[in-house]
């Protein structure tokens, strides 16, 4: 039995006139009795692709069917879980529990009855009377879940509901709601979910979807077919991890490929990955002193060992990769030839090899050098970099994109920048 | 004051083509009111008019009186404030004109208001008095509207994106998505505004009782008459009595009024580090007693009711856009305004050339420019005073929390009411009035600036005060690189508000009487106030627009660059 369809799912916004795909061609079901993780780096849209599936946002194209029903606006039978608790700071607990079923007309006995039985059920009783800013993180969680959980809901998305919380907060919630799915203690047939955390997917999922970025693509599906609860020890924990980084990362070798042949074509509206110069070299750094007996890195094992998400690893590879620092492989990193001369060099002489491999991978920054060497005073306006980006990007990515390219630039001393004018020029100023 | 004004970032510096085809829009339609004006230039016969008694005993049903009419007009307030901010919040179009509107209102001053409208008033209800009364309240609903539409509009607007996300997925109709989301959401930044409105409505509510109309004066009962009376009769018993009957009726407003709001309104942030150790005596008898908890209970279920009446619950397919017109009546409407604007510009036109001439135009310019440099000088002194002073105290977070419900009692006050004692000082030491008369402009807004800079002292992170003295950096260095760069934002916040009601002071200020004795500073102040006298609608109208445009050219090129500026360059 199917409970929720997406058919060639796309979504584009449009901007300055060009189209922005941020979606391309998504299909995906979710099963009866199935938890399935919808798992990606940031940027991927995964959570666009997870509020179309709730009924929030339209897409450009293709069709959502709940239980074959078409979906277009929120439905009643879908329960959701935010990010960020999304809690009504001047409602308490059980008013923000009953909300819902007050939108749906039930009366005041009942809706309190059913309310308070949620929050038992949650774990949250002694706390109906609280605001939500007396509760911590957890029990803020928790509120939304219950929120969600009264309305009795058929299927129960949530976005990203951990990432908000400590790593114990969340291993206790999560252990949680295991137990309330496994005792079937509420209606709930499906859950669906996004994380960028591997490990959180392959603890409560039985299928895990991939998805690769620009645009949103359906990389691939993992099924996970070990009993409850899992171990992070398990040697088919550990393998699916694995399986998983290859998944992920196949995906950029892919990429690099096709860009390789036609290198130049890296083109103007290439997303810049959001890390700053200090962690690219604070990678290598890493890579070099704590495993220089490898040749190749497990990625599962570098992430592991730094203690960080694909969401923070990923892009510091990828910016390792694009400025041929490292090359990325199989789920594999090795610190490429290059790499390794930075990696020597003085504090001056890495500002140089940074300097030459921006202008030479990174179409953006040799755009803005070539129009600086030829501007009158040697300086140019901000603005007119952005628009450099802007028929390819969003405007929000555009000023992201903008902000790491000055920090790149800065550091490699290509140009220099004026906060106050918002100009670059080509002297460091003084 | 925890929070302080903030200037909307919403507009650019650079003047847009419809802030000039706005003003000239208001422009227009002050012309004709005016011309409604001169058409009932005859004295006016409002029968026996109230007779204002001098007596102590009066003075606190006088007091009640004002009191009511502030409250009259904060019910018109919030009910515009409710229809136009809204709007402007869910209308883009609507927004578009609102908005800078708003800006071109909020620059009028209160007391030419008065002036301009209150022929109509009496035209509405003719040998009544209920005329003037309705002039005198409109005079304070302009005094609190502007910025409390301001403040709710940013309110609606600011709703986090994920409840907006939680309302649609309970599929809340417009109508209670409005009053369980939207209208909390806004509630704190409402509450606070209609404080500032309070404390600033009680100085125009006694500047507006004593209402000239063609060469005539109208006395409504009030503490404003009182004092009119009172100095006219050079009383200073009744003089010292008002000021001692204002103390009190403000000790009780800010007592059973300012503070438990104020208290009640915390429940809407959603931050929890805030810790006030502000309290209410009257919060606590309300929460103590249990018939009050059963109305309470009552008041959220009639509340509930309200926000689920089926008549709005209906799903209508327009709630995306309420107010997506068909593209043809789109063109249609964009001819209607622009033919009201061509007739606003032949009107105006048609005034100026008519009615006005050019020497009068230089003369307001005039005028206008010594106004804006005494409202300089003002800011400056009161800077110098109250910049160092504002320091001291909020270095000591103690001082502070015990100083900071003083200081909104002090703004509350109505300065006017101390004009006289400053007119019998400057008579008695013979000092001349066009520099003595000066620092009435100041008197009642130069606290914005103190409490702003006591915020702004307190806001400080503690690391940057253990950093500047591990570098050993003290005195001049200490300000120059320290201090006023990081209160910068505030300070220039407080001084725009003190600015602002500087501007408005002036028309009391810069023409005070004692008795037979008038005291008349040169400055566009002088001249409305005078002119508003002897009922010379045209000439307040050309006064007020001069004034009006000094102050939006100062807020769009002085104080808004410069508080951009101070606020990116203290973003950490």
């Amino acid at each position: 039995m199917k409970l929720l369809k997406a058919n060639n799912i796309s979504k584009t916004f449009i901007n300055n006139g060009s189209d922005n795909k941020i979606l391309a061609d998504l299909n995906f079901e979710l099963k009866d009795g199935e938890i399935v993780a919808i798992l990606g780096k940031s940027g991927s849209g995964k959570s666009t692709f997870l509020r179309i599936l709730a009924g929030l946002i339209q897409p450009s194209s293709g069709e959502i069917l709940y239980r074959d029903n078409a979906v277009t606006e929120p439905v009643k039978g879908i329960g959701m879980v935010f990010q960020n608790f999304a809690l009504m700071p001047w409602l308490t607990v059980l008013e923000n529990v009953e909300l819902g079923l007050e939108a749906l007309g039930i009366n005041r006995e009942e809706r309190r009855t059913r309310a308070i039985d949620a929050i038992d059920m949650i774990g949250l009783d002694g706390f109906e009377s609280a605001y939500p800013k007396e509760l911590s993180g957890g029990m803020k969680q928790r509120v939304g879940f219950a929120r969600a959980l009264v309305m009795n809901p058929d299927i129960l998305i949530m976005d990203e509901p951990f990432s908000a919380l400590d790593v114990l907060t969340a291993e206790n919630l999560k252990t949680d709601l295991l137990e309330l799915w496994q005792n079937k203690k509420t209606g709930t047939n499906g859950i669906l979910f996004v994380t960028h955390n591997i490990e959180e997917a392959l603890m409560l999922s039985n299928k895990i979807v991939i998805m690769s970025s620009n645009p949103g693509k359906i990389a691939g599906s993992v099924d996970v077919n070990l009993p409850y609860p899992r171990n992070y020890q398990d040697p088919e924990f550990l393998r699916l991890v694995d399986v998983i980084y290859t998944l992920i990362t196949a995906n950029i070798t892919h990429n690099k490929k096709k860009s390789s042949l036609i290198k130049s074509n890296l083109g103007l509206g290439y997303r810049i990955p959001e890390v700053s110069t200090d962690e690219i070299m604070g990678l290598i750094e890493t890579i070099y002193t704590d495993f220089e007996s490898e040749k190749t890195i497990d990625l599962p094992k570098l992430s592991d060992h730094l203690a960080m998400d694909i969401d923070d690893l990923l892009p510091i590879t990828e910016a390792l990769e694009t400025l041929e620092l490292a090359n990325v492989f199989d789920g594999d990193i090795k610190i490429s030839e290059t790499g390794v001369k930075f990696f020597n060099a003085d504090l001056l002489e890495r500002k140089k090899i940074f300097a030459k491999q921006l202008l030479k991978n990174i179409p953006l920054a040799r755009a803005i050098r070539n129009r600086l060497d030829e501007a009158s005073f040697s300086q140019i306006s901000e603005k007119h970099c952005l628009e450099l980006i802007t028929p390819y990007l969003s405007a929000k990515e555009s000023q992201k994109v903008m902000r790491t390219m000055i920090d790149w630039g800065r550091y490699a001393e290509i140009f220099a920048y004026n906060f106050n004018e918002n100009m670059l020029t080509l002297e460091n100023p003084n | 004051m925890k929070k302080s004004y903030k200037p909307s970032k919403i507009h650019s510096t650079a003047i847009n083509i419809w802030d000039i085809y706005l003003f000239i829009i208001v422009a227009a339609t002050l012309f004709c009111i005016t011309w409604a004006t001169m058409q009932m230039s005859k004295p006016y016969d409002i029968g026996n008019p109230p007779q204002i008694h001098l007596e102590a005993n009066y003075l606190p049903s006088y007091a009640l009186k004002s009191f009511w009419r502030m409250l009259i007009a904060m019910g018109f307030s919030l009910l515009a404030t409710f229809i136009f901010g809204t709007w402007a919040a869910k209308s883009k179009k609507v927004e578009s004109i609102i908005i800078p509107l708003i800006d071109i209102l909020q620059a009028i001053p209160v007391l030419s208001f008065l002036t301009i409208t209150v022929a109509g008033f009496m035209q509405l209800f003719p040998g009544n008095l209920l005329g003037p009364e309705m002039a005198s309240i409109f005079a304070v609903f302009t005094a609190q509207a502007w910025n409390m539409i301001l403040g709710f509009y940013q309110g609606i607007k600011t709703v986090p994106h994920e409840l907006i996300e939680v309302g649609k997925m309970y599929q809340l109709s417009w109508w209670r998505k409005f009053w369980k989301i939207e209208v909390p959401n806004a509630m704190p930044s409402l509450i606070w505004n209609m404080m500032m409105s309070m404390s600033a409505s009680w100085f125009f509510v006694v500047a507006s009782e004593a209402i000239s109309f063609s060469s005539q004066t109208i006395m409504l009962p009030g503490v404003g008459s009182y004092i009119a009376l009172a100095i006219e009769k050079q009383d200073y018993m009744a003089i010292f009595n008002a000021i001692v009957c204002m103390l009190i009726v403000i000790i009780i407003y800010d007592q059973l009024f300012f503070r438990p709001l104020l208290f009640w309104s915390k429940k809407f942030n959603s931050d929890s580090q805030e810790e006030d150790n502000q309290k209410s005596w009257v919060v606590n008898i309300l929460q103590r007693t249990r018939a009050l908890k059963y109305s309470r209970v009552l008041l959220e279920k009639i509340y509930d009711q309200f926000a689920k009446l089926s008549f709005f619950t209906k799903k209508i397919s327009l709630i995306k856009n309420p107010l997506s017109i068909p593209k043809a009546m789109k063109v249609k409407s964009d001819w209607f305004y622009y033919i009201f604007l061509i007739l606003s510009l032949l009107l105006s036109i048609y005034f100026i050339v008519n009615k006005i001439e050019i020497k009068e135009i230089l003369l307001v310019c005039k005028l206008s420019f010594y106004t804006s440099i005494r409202v300089f000088a003002m800011i400056i002194v009161s800077s110098v005073i109250w910049v160092p002073i504002g320091v001291w105290i909020g270095l000591r977070p103690n001082i502070a929390s015990n100083i900071q419900p003083i200081i909104q009692f002090l703004a509350a006050f109505p300065a006017n009411l101390l004009f006289p004692l400053v007119v019998i000082s400057i008579l008695h030491f013979q000092l001349n009035h066009e520099i003595w008369t000066t620092p009435l402009m100041i008197l009642g807004s130069q606290w914005y600036i103190l409490f702003n800079v006591i915020v702004g002292t307190l806001a400080i992170p503690k690391e940057i005060h253990f950093a500047a003295n591990n570098m050993g950096i003290k005195g001049k260095l200490w300000w120059k690189s320290f201090i006023i760069p990081a209160i910068m934002p505030y300070y220039i916040t407080g001084a725009i508000t003190a600015a602002g009601a500087a501007w408005n002071a002036s028309i009391i200020a810069e023409y005070v009487t004692w008795g037979s004795i008038k005291l008349h500073a040169t400055g566009i102040g002088g001249y409305i106030a005078k002119y508003a006298e002897t009922g010379d609608s045209t000439r307040v109208v050309t006064g007020t627009l001069a004034m009006c445009i000094y102050v939006l050219f100062f807020n769009r090129f002085l104080w808004q660059p410069l508080y951009n500026y101070a606020t990116s360059r203290m973003q950490q």
